[in-house]
């Protein structure tokens, strides 16, 4: 996955560059839905959502893409190098991609779409052909390249999505249940992919998930979000909070510490 | 143009004896290439029922020509349909109400005052032409300024068309991309009254969406990615363009129609085609 458009950026690991939440809050009509919401998301390191259901996870990610007012302050530091600080480049896998399955769209010609205005409906560039090949094959779905959007299985399209996220490699990686609707093999193969992708290209992801236990194994740090953010530590850390064990009923005890990487 | 009548009045058919049919030839040709290209992502898009509501609304946009007194109510009817378009896209960007309430809504509004302006002094049978169409209200004058609408639309549209593609896929992943997805939609939007109010006097009102949607909606039964896609909504509106023309000639029937009608049978013929594969894709 060493080519060219990726050397181009000069990523250095740096541990400080980071996606700043400052007081964030949204309401939709009266009624809060994140309130005095503060974190930092560093590059190269997962971080995952978690929380029940209606506390605001999917909220926050599109708070993050600029689709919700709120209040309070979002910052995104502009060491990455390239683009303005008010509009990073952000990949985004929707929890659904709500689409019309029947439309005659390949997912070359998605590719094609995001890298270039080069007409898709013309032919597609020598170059943007390799450049998506590179990218599916990097979650292995090189294969996939002619294939219908529409006709793609649940785990198929969301790899898929993944590798359109991260052409050309954005600053900010938002995931948004990737997993739901993938059976088990599929999401070891999907969480296995981003931990890869988090370390080759130093990005900071946020990830939203219900599967508390999957991704222990593969988040640098945890969030638990009721509306507020009720803990945030490692993975161990959180899963051993009583409210965090309330809300997944857990009663085994916590997994050692040493399985959090 | 002149050489234009000159080759096709050599061919051996009677419909090429006659000026406005080598007119029509000329407008035909020029403008269904346009209609596909557009079509395809008008319904990729889903707004199918948009581009209908623009051009039933227009009598409205003719009403207001007649009001007006204007010789040829083109321009009264452009600057109606675009605030009424771009009126529609705001107004359910602004009110979140649902798209297809706000469409019919002003679609009905826009219907019932072109018919009250039209019918003062009862004299509606005077625009009934603007119903139905009339190949004959084509002059060369019209094929020029077609030819312009067609270049300025058409170089547009795939400029834009990975863009609005991307958009009609899904709308925050476009803008996760940094597009500006509202900018987007009125440019799109503005290209889709322009191409349906420039051919709204040939084609008819009742009609005229029909050649934006039903070349796309038979080219998606069969294509499996943008270029096929478009490459058979090509197809069928120049085939059923030319084929409903001079079969309107020989049928003395309204030409839009006609046309539309051939462009249905290309439809059941893509359904078949999709059959059949389904067909032999389960065999192998």
């Amino acid at each position: 996955m060493e080519n060219d458009h990726h050397k181009g950026l000069a990523r250095h690991p740096c541990g400080e560059c980071c996606t700043k939440l400052v007081n964030v809050g949204v309401a939709f009509g009266g009624q809060r839905i994140l309130e005095d919401v503060s974190l930092h998301l560093h590059c190269g390191e997962l971080t995952t959502l978690v929380g029940p259901n209606g506390a605001g996870k999917s909220t926050l990610l599109r708070t993050l893409l600029g689709e919700v007012p709120h209040t309070g302050e979002i910052h995104f530091l502009p060491v990455f190098g390239h683009g303005r600080e008010d509009a990073p480049a952000i990949g985004y896998v929707p929890q659904f991609l709500e689409f019309d399955r029947f439309s005659p769209i390949s997912v070359q010609d998605a590719f094609s779409s995001v890298l270039s205005r080069w007409p898709v409906v013309l032919w597609h560039r020598r170059r943007d052909r390799a450049t998506a090949r590179e990218a599916l094959e990097a979650v292995e779905a090189g294969h996939l390249c002619d294939r219908k959007l529409g006709e793609l299985s649940g785990g198929e399209l969301q790899r898929v999505l993944l590798a359109l996220s991260l052409t050309p490699v954005p600053n900010l990686l938002l995931l948004d249940e990737p997993v739901s609707g993938i059976d088990l093999p599929g999401r070891e193969l999907f969480y296995r992919t981003v931990s890869d992708l988090r370390r080759r290209f130093d990005l900071s992801i946020l990830m939203v998930s219900h599967d508390l236990a999957g991704v222990a194994a593969v988040s640098d740090r945890v969030i638990f979000l009721d509306h507020r953010i009720v803990a945030s530590g490692t993975p161990a850390e959180v899963i051993a909070h009583p409210e965090v064990r309330r809300t997944f009923g857990l009663d085994v005890p916590p997994p050692p510490p040493q399985t959090a990487s | 143009m002149n050489t234009w009548h000159w080759i096709i009045s050599n061919l051996p058919f009677e419909w090429a004896q006659f000026g406005f049919m080598r007119t029509a030839l000329l407008a035909v040709l020029i403008v269904s290439p346009l209609f596909a290209l557009m079509g395809t992502l008008v319904v990729n898009n889903r707004m199918a029922f948009f581009s209908d509501a623009i051009g039933h609304a227009s009598l409205t946009g003719v009403g207001l020509g007649v009001l007006l007194g204007l010789a040829d109510p083109l321009w009264a009817l452009l600057g109606f349909s675009l605030v009424l378009g771009l009126g529609i896209i705001s107004l359910q960007r602004f009110t979140r109400s649902s798209m297809d309430t706000v469409i019919s809504l002003c679609m009905s509004v826009s219907i019932a005052l072109g018919v009250v302006l039209l019918s003062r002094g009862g004299n509606f049978n005077k625009f009934s032409h603007y119903l139905i169409g009339d190949i004959l209200s084509i002059t060369p004058e019209d094929v020029a300024q077609l030819l312009v609408t067609t270049v300025i639309v058409g170089g547009g549209l795939l400029i834009g068309y990975n863009r609005i593609l991307l958009i009609g896929l899904n709308e925050s992943l476009a803008r996760s991309r940094g597009m500006k997805t509202w900018w987007a939609q009125m440019l799109f939007c503005a290209g889709v009254v322009m191409v349906v109010t420039m051919n709204l006097t040939w084609v008819g009102i009742l009609i005229v969406n029909s050649m934006l949607i039903v070349p796309a909606a038979g080219a998606r039964n069969i294509a499996r990615n943008a270029r096929q896609y478009v490459g058979v909504a090509l197809g069928i509106a120049v085939f059923s363009g030319v084929a409903g023309l001079i079969g309107s000639y020989y049928a003395n029937t309204a030409t839009g129609a006609t046309i539309v009608l051939v462009m249905m049978a290309c439809y059941v013929v893509t359904l078949g085609v999709k059959a059949a594969r389904i067909e032999f894709g389960s065999r192998a």
